[in-house]
């Protein structure tokens, strides 16, 4: 079963405990925006296989959203971190580049 | 290919069954055809058969990474039924399932196709209006579904409790001429037949890249060499996305696990399809006697062909306040496969930015009921490298125009 920790209350749950929310750092293309943004922020998605980062809520916790990095081949969970910001923190991109050589980061 | 027949097993009863041969051949790939299929699971291999069948091009190379309909194909809980709310759907899957129909006369293979009757659960009011509903749009669209009372579903199906403290059943939407199938004859069948055509079936042949040259497919790189090509399609279901990114282009679809398990086989005691949509569970018995239960799709993406514990522990709760009699039973065997979900949760059958590459997918967890509705339509796309009238709805481009297909209403999970 997933583990991941909450970053706000620091539990560390267990997936039934939390609601998976997707794709984490989408552009939030709104009113006056074009059709292909418009879509794209709507439906079109990353996922890779590999390394994701992804929207958690702590449902039946605290109730708070935060984001994580894991893989989608292997489950593994490479950090968690708060969701007050656009992008992930430069510590948790450079832990996961030692991990993964090969992962192309994150843009 | 020689032909099955009763003749056939009574002339191979006679010399020890030597004589059968292979069913498909296993060439080495040529350097290039004029259609490469990515995917040799159920969905790839019917295309390639339509594309033989219906419009002469025999020049065709399917390429799978593993082994012929080890994917989906061969994870899935067979059901085959066509009672959609929306007209697209309806007409594609029901092509689909009366091309089931005549699948084994079709392709001389038994594909054990067994018409035994779909149910599906009305839990609460909300699912009655749905259904009723439904039962309504398919009498328009000709296919034939009805609302049936508690009382009938009790008939049916005698080992159902349809008086649970919880979701009590309130009636059905049952579709007569659904049923299932035998998934992996399915994939053989086509197989056999595609080469029997003459088409060349690569097993062990992963996609690695997609060669372009201004803006057009020229071929394919693959673990075993470089195998060019006029057209590509796609049929990769769970890995579209990997594909996808690739060929350079992006989907509106994430990959999720579905899974699946299989009871220890018992005496015959249910003999139609049950699907309980408000509480997540569907469930058959197979030929053998166990029970093929499905349930519903983790939330979160994954490549891992396994899914999460409490899904499963979900689905056999509800399914034992249906069928009490299950709850001492030992479960056997159980599986996940990757599906890819879009946005509106029904298919992509459609073009590319890419003029000559073509993709199929997003099927969800609807896949093995639509595989020869999908690969009929598939073969007309790219055949004349339009969408025929089957698929007409289900291009990308009903994602930027906001024309969603939307049978998740009508379907919930097991759509």
């Amino acid at each position: 079963m997933l583990i991941l920790t909450c970053p706000y209350c620091g539990v560390s749950a267990e997936e039934t405990e939390l609601h998976a929310g997707g794709e984490a750092h989408l552009t939030r293309h709104a009113t006056g925006a074009s059709d292909d943004d418009l879509q794209s922020y709507l439906f079109y998605r990353k996922n890779p296989k590999g390394v994701h980062f992804e929207r958690w809520r702590h449902s039946n916790g605290c109730g708070k959203w935060f984001h994580a990095a894991r893989c989608t081949m292997t489950l593994e969970v490479f950090g968690t971190y708060s969701a007050q910001t656009t992008q992930p923190p430069a510590d948790l991109i450079k832990k996961i580049k030692q991990k993964r050589p090969d992962w192309e980061g994150w843009t | 290919m020689r032909r099955y027949s009763a003749f056939a097993i009574a002339r191979e009863a006679l010399r020890y069954h030597s004589g059968w041969g292979k069913a498909w051949r296993s060439p080495e790939p040529k350097k290039s055809y004029d259609v490469v299929i990515v995917g040799a699971g159920g969905h790839g291999l019917a295309t390639a058969y339509y594309l033989g069948r219906n419009f002469g091009i025999t020049n065709v190379a399917i390429l799978e990474k593993g082994w012929l309909g080890g994917g989906n194909t061969g994870r899935n809980t067979t059901i085959i039924r066509s009672n959609y709310l929306q007209d697209p759907s309806a007409a594609i899957y029901e092509k689909a399932r009366s091309l089931y129909e005549t699948m084994s006369q079709d392709l001389n293979m038994n594909v054990m196709f067994s018409p035994r009757g779909v149910m599906m659960l009305a839990q609460t009011q909300h699912e009655i209006r749905g259904f009723q509903r439904t039962a309504q749009a398919n009498a328009f669209q000709g296919v034939k579904t009805e609302f049936i009372s508690p009382q009938r579903v009790k008939e049916l199906v005698p080992i159902m409790n349809i008086s649970g403290p919880r979701y009590p059943v309130l009636g059905a939407l049952w579709q007569e001429r659904a049923g299932t199938g035998r998934h992996d004859a399915v994939a053989w069948a086509y197989a056999r037949a595609c080469s029997g055509m003459g088409m060349d079936i690569i097993q062990k042949c992963e996609v690695t890249a997609v060669n372009q040259s201004n803006g057009a497919v020229t071929g394919v790189e693959t673990t075993r060499g470089t195998i060019g090509c006029k057209k590509l399609g796609i049929l990769v279901a769970g890995n579209s996305g990997d594909l996808a990114r690739m060929a350079g282009f992006r989907l509106p679809m994430e990959s999720v696990a579905l899974q699946a398990l299989v009871s220890e086989p018992i005496k015959p005691c249910l003999d139609v399809v049950v699907m309980a949509n408000t509480v997540h569970g569907y469930i058959s018995q197979s030929d053998k006697g166990e029970f093929v239960i499905g349930g519903g799709t983790d939330a979160f993406n994954n490549y891992t062909q396994r899914g999460s514990f409490h899904h499963i522990e979900e689905t056999i709760r509800a399914l034992i306040e249906t069928f009490p009699m299950i709850s001492r039973m030992k479960m056997m065997r159980q599986w996940g496969g990757i599906v890819d979900v879009t946005g509106d949760r029904s298919p992509i059958i459609s073009t590319t930015p890419l003029g000559n590459c073509f993709i199929n997918g997003g099927w969800g967890t609807g896949g093995f009921k639509s595989i020869p509705g999908s690969g009929w339509a598939m073969a007309e796309l790219i055949a004349n490298g339009q969408l025929g009238p089957l698929c007409a709805e289900f291009g990308l481009d009903r994602f930027a125009e906001g024309r969603f297909i939307d049978e998740s209403v009508a379907a919930g999970v097991a759509h």
